[in-house]
């Protein structure tokens, strides 16, 4: 048989019927399920008198509009912002009428569904697993063709258990050698965007590769899978080793004894053959990468910390050019000025990109013993769930943070996408660990730049944005 | 599904690449449960001067005099021209939602962002991919004459109002069948109930964990 990529196999794995025109009917194993984009599924499924195919291949958790203050105890009622609470209610009430296994708010395993389906061990090695959320990318981390989807698709896989799919084309990027200290997943993952550029990876899924991404932990594969999307491409995969199989034994959902020996030696097939043909390589040398900074608008606008904000006047395409200079009139830089002269006002350690247990013992190492500067308006830590946090709290992490001047917060989405009452004040400058920083994505008119957990460690005790490899 | 067989109208450019579904639809307006309602939020933060939130009275709010959608005649456009991967980020259709309820019928681009463009199929909005020359071309003639109405017939594949010019535009069958009759894909999809279940009776041999 031809060499084919992993990417190959689980297309094929999951295909149930080939169409003429190159699309396929694609079986899905899992679905996540959030409060934001499952109401108008569920009620799409109501009007046409519908039941889901396999509830037992979903699983629900309100994180968005959850909020991060208060005790979690009063459960849906905790929610002061009543369309927030509507909207969780309906999620919770959809679960009931659907019978479909949902971690509420008082549950202590709710947190971001990218957190918490690898952490339930609901995702697993050679699946497909779809969410109406398109950071599902994150998953592809265990070797699962893992994609985000919109919400009528979301309806159709509760229906169906399948989607209506055409295959992307094969892209690898491989990271050749070592990171050096203090270069983390998040700064690989920025250079590749940097490189490659937002569109660089649309209609292809990317496969990670190389001993950078293999000496990698599970929660690096993730954070480096998480933001596939930000360079385009709907799945990000690296293949199955062993660290993917211990990362997995044991947790809820896994499979137990013989079966998990049976599967393993299934999912240690989940590798692209050698030779496999891909239609794009990318290579980068992982010595090269330093820890990065975004200074626009977009997840490419970004450079080394020890460099300066480009120029829009050296760049030669028009429309680039003009999308630069509009990305520095809203983040109120100019060119030419050093990175590390950037003041910030707030710092926001979370997200489904940076919210798991590394995360927050990376930036904990950073802090420890010092205090944020006294110019950092806030500075918070939100744990990905709340298994997180209690593990965070049993290291003692979270007293490191408060000693320093963070608020150590409940598991939700936050300031990420600030759909609840974490949010930017127009012209706030962020050093954030999340994915996005589009205009308004953390409050309207806010600044976010996008940085590794320990970068916006350091930059919160410095009050702007240091090299934390000297730091 | 509404159905998409032929559509004229008005061109309004959006010269700026990348725009987000953030931008589309800000993410306050995303806590409704509703499939309705996202018309007036349409490029909210773009749109107006001052911040919009759910349950404002939005005619009442200023509108942003130096955004093109603000702009006659390009506030009736039902086609929207737009740069390289339009549509980008998150998932969320509400951004169809709202582009469609805001009145287009069609995005014209050299690129889209994947979940976008499949978003907008399943709402009756077409997405159309042309050549960056092309879209060049088409903004120089919408800034040279706003207003210019194009006709776009998806039996055909083509645009015409570019003097004799007539474009042409490619979509997938399946695709093109289903916004031509406007149906619901759920349903076609259930024909198929059989094969759906004999892939998982192999799947449940094959690898047992799964289930
Ligand atoms: S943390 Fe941010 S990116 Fe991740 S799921 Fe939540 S809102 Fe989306």
């Amino acid at each position: 048989m031809a060499a084919r990529t992993l990417y190959d196999k689980l297309w094929e794995m999951h295909v149930v019927r080939q169409e003429d025109d190159g699309t396929a009917l694609l079986y899905i194993d899992r679905q996540l399920v959030h409060e934001v984009t499952s109401p108008q599924a569920f009620e799409g499924l109501r009007l046409a008198g519908r039941q889901p195919w396999r509830r037992e291949a979903m699983l629900a958790v309100p994180d968005h509009n959850v909020p991060t203050l208060g005790r979690r105890d009063a459960g849906v009622e905790g929610i002061a912002d009543p369309v927030s609470r509507e909207q969780v209610a309906t999620l919770d009430a959809n679960c009931a009428e659907f019978k479909i296994v949902e971690f509420k708010m008082n549950d202590v395993r709710q947190g971001i569904v990218h957190v918490v389906g690898p952490e339930q061990g609901f995702t697993l090695p050679g699946m497909t697993i779809v969410c109406g959320d398109s950071h599902t990318s994150t998953h592809g981390a265990f070797g699962a063709l893992a994609f985000g989807i919109g919400t009528s698709e979301v309806e159709h896989v509760m229906a169906t258990q399948t989607l209506i799919q055409k295959k992307a084309k094969n892209m690898l990027v491989r990271v050749n050698g070592h990171v050096g200290p203090g270069v983390s997943a998040k700064d690989i993952i920025l250079a590749i965007i940097g490189k490659i550029g937002t569109a660089g990876g649309t209609g292809y899924t990317i496969e990670f590769a190389g001993e950078a991404i293999e000496a990698l932990s599970m929660e690096g594969r993730m954070t480096l899978c998480n933001m596939a999307i930000e360079a385009g491409a709907r799945a990000g995969l690296v293949a199955v080793d062993e660290k993917t199989i211990e990362y997995v034994r044991g947790r809820p959902f896994a499979p137990k004894g013989e079966m998990f020996e049976r599967a393993a030696a299934a999912w240690r097939e989940l590798r692209s053959d050698p030779g496999a043909p891909f239609d794009r390589v990318v290579e980068l040398n992982a010595a090269d990468i330093v820890p990065q900074v975004t200074w626009g608008t977009s997840p490419e606008m970004v450079v080394p910390v020890t460099a300066v904000v480009p120029n829009p006047d050296q760049e030669s395409d028009p429309v680039k050019a003009n999308g630069m200079r509009k990305a520095l009139a809203y983040m109120g830089l100019s060119a030419n000025q050093p990175i590390e002269s950037i003041a910030i006002d707030k710092v926001f350690i979370g997200s489904c990109t940076n919210s798991r247990i590394e995360d927050i013992r990376a930036a904990a190492a950073v802090i420890k013993g010092r205090k944020k500067a006294a110019s950092v308006k806030l500075a918070m830590v939100v744990p990905g769930s709340g298994l997180v946090k209690k593990q965070a709290e049993e290291e003692g992490l979270d007293k490191i943070f408060m000693e320093a001047g963070f608020e150590w917060r409940e598991p939700g989405c936050s300031m990420c996408l600030a759909m609840n009452a974490d949010r930017l004040e127009p012209g706030e400058r962020c050093a954030s660990t999340s994915n996005r920083n589009f205009e308004g994505r953390q409050g309207q008119g806010g600044r976010t730049h996008l940085v590794s957990p320990a970068m916006a460690a350091a930059a919160a005790i410095a009050g702007h944005f240091v090299d934390v490899r000297h730091f | 599904m509404q159905a998409f067989t032929q559509h004229t109208g008005i061109v309004a450019p959006l010269d700026r690449p990348n725009v987000d579904t953030d931008a589309i639809i800000p993410k306050q307006y995303l806590k409704s449960i509703h499939r309705t309602g996202f018309g007036p939020h349409a490029f909210d933060d773009w749109r107006y001067l001052e911040p919009g939130e759910p349950g404002m009275d939005h005619s009442k709010r200023k509108k942003n005099p130096d955004f093109v959608l603000n702009q006659p005649p390009f506030d009736r456009a039902t086609i929207l021209l737009a740069r390289e991967n339009f549509g980008c980020g998150s998932s969320r259709e509400h951004a169809v939602w709202a582009l469609d309820q805001f009145g287009f019928r069609a995005v014209i681009a050299p690129s889209f962002a994947d979940i976008f463009f499949n978003n907008s199929f399943k709402n009756g909005l077409l997405p159309i991919v042309l050549p960056s020359e092309t879209v060049d071309r088409l903004f120089q003639a919408v800034t040279a004459r706003p207003g210019l109405e194009l006709t776009i017939d998806l039996e055909s594949k083509t645009i015409r109002g570019l003097g004799d010019e007539v474009l042409t535009f490619d979509v997938d069958d399946f695709r093109r069948y289903c916004l031509l009759h406007g149906l619901d894909d759920i349903g076609l999809t259930l024909r198929h109930a059989d094969e759906i279940r004999a892939y998982e009776a192999r799947r449940k041999v094959e690898a047992p964990w799964l289930f």
